[in-house]
């Protein structure tokens, strides 16, 4: 008999592609050293608090306030980055107009300008006297300083993300499948509804988790439009450093561990998503 | 339902693709458009889909003028070369697709759409692979499923875009036959475009061949295949051999003798003689007829098909022999004459 068949399963399969053993050693070599040790390092000091001290940091109102802050405009800003990426995208694939090359390379500018660039821009145009924020003044609506105005700045650095991920899918997306569904009397509108946005579910779904993660860390263009008002208008990463300048390291470690969670897991969940969502469509099957 | 096709034509950004194309297709016909590749047959398919807006010209159904109804109003079955089925449905949603998008008023229960999906895939031999994505079928069943999809809607007309041109030849075959069965078993009117003569010979109750934008014969596989009406279909269906002739006293003249092969009524003049590889007769001596030196042979199939050099400035003539027939004839010289033949001008 031969012994290796007898083996229940074995993670070195045969193949004609050689290198697994040193690629996945060089990958694995990577995340540790990239990701996972600066990570437990401050888990580790987080874990030094002891569990009483670290619930008692994590709860503290003005924390809770600062990362809901965090998370619900990284998530409103993501919702709507995906709406509108997903236009921006659809635009830049079937369409041909003049200048287009030149908007398809202005989504990739909030990758390149700094953070902090963007912040000021944003902040002058959506102050009460800005170029925007005068007209929307007398109407009542309060943009700068203000949660609105974060999330217009995480909207800002979100775009291409989703714009990115969403272009190439809907590059493939073949004609016929939408006249296919034109000769079985689809509208045009159930075309696009039940044929081709679904398609494109995992690709929106890899494109918000990105534009969320991003918003969720984002510091530099957002501390000049938010006003930074605790309980009001307070990131959770600003809450952060405003701890360290206080010397006050367990308070920031604590914080930065309950992000690091909340953000993983939410991560994990997309991802569970996506390849459930994966698998069904046939991707890579 | 008869579709009648009027003066149709059709250009793309001034490149003309169709002529003033007419045709009547009779209901419950299945017809093949055959043609090269540039000639117009999937141009037709989609003007009568709706999927293109002719420049001019007229499409009925039945007696109904559809030229500027929408895709959606026509009611057609459409079939794509390369499936185009929906990946995030399952066969099943993806047969009763067409059903369930219905405005309320015209959509049948879900029970009732249900059971014509099942119907239908039982119909396509698919039954028990209803809860698959077309991500886990195979070539031949995606496009039996696309084929179910389109039937699913009662369409008017059945359009198929080279159903099998995208498959390897032993399903090509297998799926050949079994549409036939179900054409004769549901009766829908059904056009259908290859560039495979073998295809549509063995499948259509008629043939249109098509080239360059026009219609060059319309009639059974018989009619165009025994009687071609223009060199371009006796060259492009089946096999055949083209020779450079002159009609002299009612006779076909090759170079300097007659070949045994009359030619009553015919004008004198230059003339280009077709005949098929398998139309001749071998001879032994030779007073009237073609000779020549065979240039090379291969096997095909049940016969030999040898290559005879007839003489510099003419394309070889081939022609088929029993296997048996041509063993040994290699360098040797051969007569031979055809016994059906068609005269042409050029």
């Amino acid at each position: 008999m031969n012994t290796q068949t007898r083996k229940a399963w074995r993670i070195r399969q045969p193949s004609v592609i050689p290198g697994f053993g040193l690629a996945l050693g060089v990958t694995l070599f990577w995340l540790v050293l990239v990701i996972l040790i600066p990570l437990s390092g401050l888990l580790i000091r987080s874990s030094a608090l002891g569990a009483a001290n670290f619930w008692a940091l994590a709860t503290d109102p003005r924390t809770l306030n600062a990362l809901r802050v965090s998370f619900g405009t990284a998530f409103a800003a993501a919702l709507v980055n995906v709406i509108f990426g997903i236009v921006l995208a659809w635009v830049l694939v079937r369409y041909s107009f003049p200048g287009k090359r030149i908007i398809d390379a202005m989504v990739d500018l909030p990758f390149a300008l700094p953070t902090a660039v963007a912040g000021i821009a944003l902040t002058t145009l959506y102050a009460p006297n800005g170029w925007i924020g005068q007209w929307l003044t007398p109407l009542g609506i309060k943009v700068a300083f203000t949660p609105v105005g974060i999330t217009i700045a995480l909207i800002f650095i979100g775009l291409p993300f989703v714009v990115r991920t969403v272009q190439p899918i809907m590059e493939e997306i073949d004609r016929e499948v939408e006249e296919a569904a034109a000769t079985l009397g689809a509208t045009r509108f159930q075309t696009i509804s039940r044929v081709l946005l679904p398609g494109l579910t995992p690709a929106v779904l890899t494109g918000f988790a990105l534009a969320f993660a991003r918003g969720v860390g984002e510091y530099g263009s957002v501390i000049f439009i938010a006003g930074n008002l605790p309980y009001v208008s307070e990131i959770a990463p600003l809450l952060i450093v405003i701890r360290l300048e206080e010397f006050n390291y367990p308070a920031a470690t604590a914080i930065a561990a309950v992000m690091l969670l909340i953000s993983f897991m939410m991560l994990l969940v997309i991802n569970l998503i996506q390849s459930w969502s994966r698998r069904r469509y046939g991707y890579g099957a | 339902m008869e579709v009648r096709v009027e003066k149709l034509r059709k250009e793309f950004e001034r490149f003309p693709a169709l002529h003033h194309v007419s045709l009547d297709i009779r209901s419950g016909e299945l017809i093949a458009l055959l043609g090269p590749s540039g000639s117009g047959k999937t141009t037709l398919l989609r003007l009568i889909a709706g999927l293109e807006a002719p420049t001019e010209g007229k499409i009925f159904f039945g007696e109904q003028d559809a030229s500027y109804k929408s895709v959606q109003e026509r009611n057609i079955g459409f079939v794509f070369q390369h499936y185009a089925l929906f990946r995030h449905m399952t066969v099943l949603e993806n047969v009763s697709f067409g059903l369930k998008i219905r405005p309320a008023k015209r959509r049948p229960e879900a029970a009732e759409i249900k059971k014509r999906a099942f119907e239908l895939l039982e119909l396509v031999q698919l039954s028990g692979l209803e809860k698959r994505y077309p991500a886990q079928l195979s070539g031949g069943q995606r496009q039996r499923v696309a084929l179910a999809r389109a039937m699913a809607v009662e369409p008017n007309v059945l359009l198929l875009d080279e159903p099998f041109g995208a498959l390897d030849a032993q399903v090509r075959k297998d799926l050949r036959k079994w549409l036939r069965e179900i054409h004769d078993q549901t009766g829908h009117t059904t056009v259908f475009v290859t560039h495979d003569q073998e295809e549509a010979l063995e499948l259509a109750d008629r043939i249109v061949v098509m080239s360059q934008g026009r219609i060059e014969q319309v009639g059974t596989p018989d009619e165009v295949y025994d009687n071609p009406n223009s060199p371009f279909v006796f060259g492009f269906i089946g096999q055949s051999n083209c020779l450079k002739v002159r009609i002299s006293n009612h006779e076909v003249w090759f170079e300097d003798r007659p070949i045994g092969v009359p030619a009553p009524g015919e004008r004198e003049g230059e003339a280009l003689l077709y005949f098929r590889p398998h139309d001749i007769q071998i001879l032994d001596g030779c007073g009237g007829c073609m000779a020549g030196v065979v240039a090379s042979s291969r096997r095909v199939a049940g016969t030999r098909h040898v290559e005879v050099d007839v003489g510099s400035g003419h394309n070889p003539v081939e022609i088929e022999l029993p296997p048996e027939r041509a063993a040994g004839i290699d360098r040797s010289r051969i007569a031979f004459r055809p016994t059906k033949w068609k005269i042409f001008r050029p």
